[in-house]
């Protein structure tokens, strides 16, 4: 018998599915998109703040906002694969559990990627936002504070799926260990926004997150799938 | 090894009345703080302990994972569960320290952040073991304990940076210790982890019977079908 399972088909056959099942439904999207909305709105009722001031909390506004909107998408990752036994399939295929991982993970980094380039405009119109740093910089604080998120959140979705309650279990698990990558993102942005004080240490503080819990779940992740 | 228990009991009680007495009686009163300072023998032996337990969590993590032996995760719930005691003993005794001394209750200093990190990480551990239920539980436990521990440098470092960017109105210890200061806070972290580790094993026993209990039951359930009874 042929071995297709070679990783690389897995994941790409993996990635395409969700996005193809999210392209249909846009129910991750949908909601988190409304629920990011929500929380701009509410924030700045909250604070109405002044121009100088936003520059000054704009960037923890912000990443509170995509981390409490990421785990509406986080939680759906392994869910949806319930139905069906979906999961049950996967686990008794040869299928290289961490190529599944990592099509999980990139599938949530392109969603929210998704949400953070839609919402980025409404926060500096609403905000009144410019940036008096190096505003090029806020890319790769993006994207590494994106993968520190989705990274350990596909993680931690799959252990929150073994509990009871698995939807409010997911934040309780992810947010303290998202601690020190939530300091990294809040505190970049904070910097390029400002002006005030190079970003460099926060970059390479996200960097090392992501590197560190990367390698953790590639390590761990079929332990966990595997859990009887 | 039961019997042993009590005797040991009796033996960490005297020890903790020791502790007390010298560290209340004996120990010189604090040139700068008074006497105000001696709640030190309380807070640092108990961080020092939870560290302790702590490690314990995490060795045994790992081994679970590497063996799957049930003592080991055993020796992990108790050791968390005992860990997390000793650190909000911690968490209260610093800003009943702190009023009198800092003028403030809490700072976000870089010490006081991250142990109420650790205290956050290793709360959502115990959660994770009281909602996951069955045989998978210990394994995602551990799981999680390994990202625990991995997470507590970068905690560290991030804020110890994000603090020391904004000067504190914390001066921290510094200069020498008198040495018999440092003799009565030895014992008390003695008589502390002679407590802690009395508690351990108890929790530990108890882990361990509650999985025979546990085996027993599935045991029985398989022998007898609830549909044939």
């Amino acid at each position: 018998m042929s071995r297709p399972s070679i990783p690389g088909a897995t994941l790409v056959a993996t990635l395409i599915k969700d996005l193809r099942l999210e392209w249909r439904s846009k129910d991750a999207i949908n909601s988190m998109l409304f629920f990011a909305l929500l929380v701009v709105v509410v924030f700045s009722f909250s604070f109405d703040p002044e121009a100088e001031q936003s520059r000054q909390i704009a960037g923890g506004l912000v990443w509170v906002a995509f981390l409490f909107a990421a785990v509406v998408a986080l939680n759906q990752t392994w869910a949806r694969e319930l139905r069906n036994q979906v999961l049950d399939a996967y686990r008794v295929s040869p299928a290289p559990p961490n190529a599944l991982f990592l099509a999980k993970a990139l599938g949530n980094f392109i969603f929210v990627s998704v949400l953070e380039l839609l919402m980025t405009p409404l926060f500096i119109i609403f905000y009144r936002l410019r940036a008096l740093g190096p505003a090029w910089l806020l890319v790769p604080v993006a994207l590494l504070g994106t993968w520190a998120l989705v990274v350990n959140g596909t993680f931690f979705a799959a252990i929150s799926l073994r509990t009871r309650s698995r939807e409010i279990m997911l934040p309780l698990l992810l947010f303290p260990i998202s601690i020190p990558a939530l300091l990294g993102m809040v505190n970049a942005t904070t910097a390029i926004l400002t002006g005030e004080e190079p970003a460099r240490f926060w970059i390479v503080l996200l960097a090392t997150y992501d590197v560190v819990f990367t390698i953790a779940s590639l390590v761990l992740f079929e332990t966990v799938l595997q859990a009887e | 090894m039961k019997r042993a228990f009590p005797i040991l009991a009796v033996l960490t009680a005297a020890l903790l009345s020791y502790a007390l007495y010298e560290a209340l009686v004996v120990a010189p009163t604090d040139a700068m703080q008074g006497d105000v300072y001696r709640i030190i023998y309380y807070h640092v032996p108990s961080a020092w302990t939870m560290f302790v337990f702590f490690i314990v969590n995490f060795v045994a993590s790992v081994v679970y994972l590497v063996r799957r032996s049930a003592k080991a995760d055993a020796v992990a719930v108790a050791a968390a569960e005992v860990g997390v005691v000793f650190c909000s003993v911690v968490l209260v005794t610093g800003p009943l320290w702190a009023r009198p001394v800092w003028g403030i209750w809490w700072t976000w200093d870089v010490r006081l952040t991250s142990t109420l990190v650790l205290w956050l990480i290793y709360v959502s551990y115990l959660m994770l073991r009281r909602f996951a239920g069955g045989g998978q539980m210990p394994v995602l436990a551990a799981a999680l304990a390994v990202f625990g521990a991995l997470d507590m440098p970068l905690v560290y470092f991030s804020i110890w940076f994000f603090r020391t960017q904004h000067p504190q109105p914390v001066v921290g210890g510094g200069g020498s210790i008198d040495p018999r200061m440092l003799h009565v806070w030895l014992l008390n972290w003695l008589a502390f982890l002679c407590f802690g580790g009395l508690v351990f094993w108890s929790r530990y026993r108890l882990e361990v019977l509650q999985q025979e209990v546990d085996e027993a039951e599935a045991l029985q359930s398989l022998l007898e079908p609830r549909g044939a009874r």
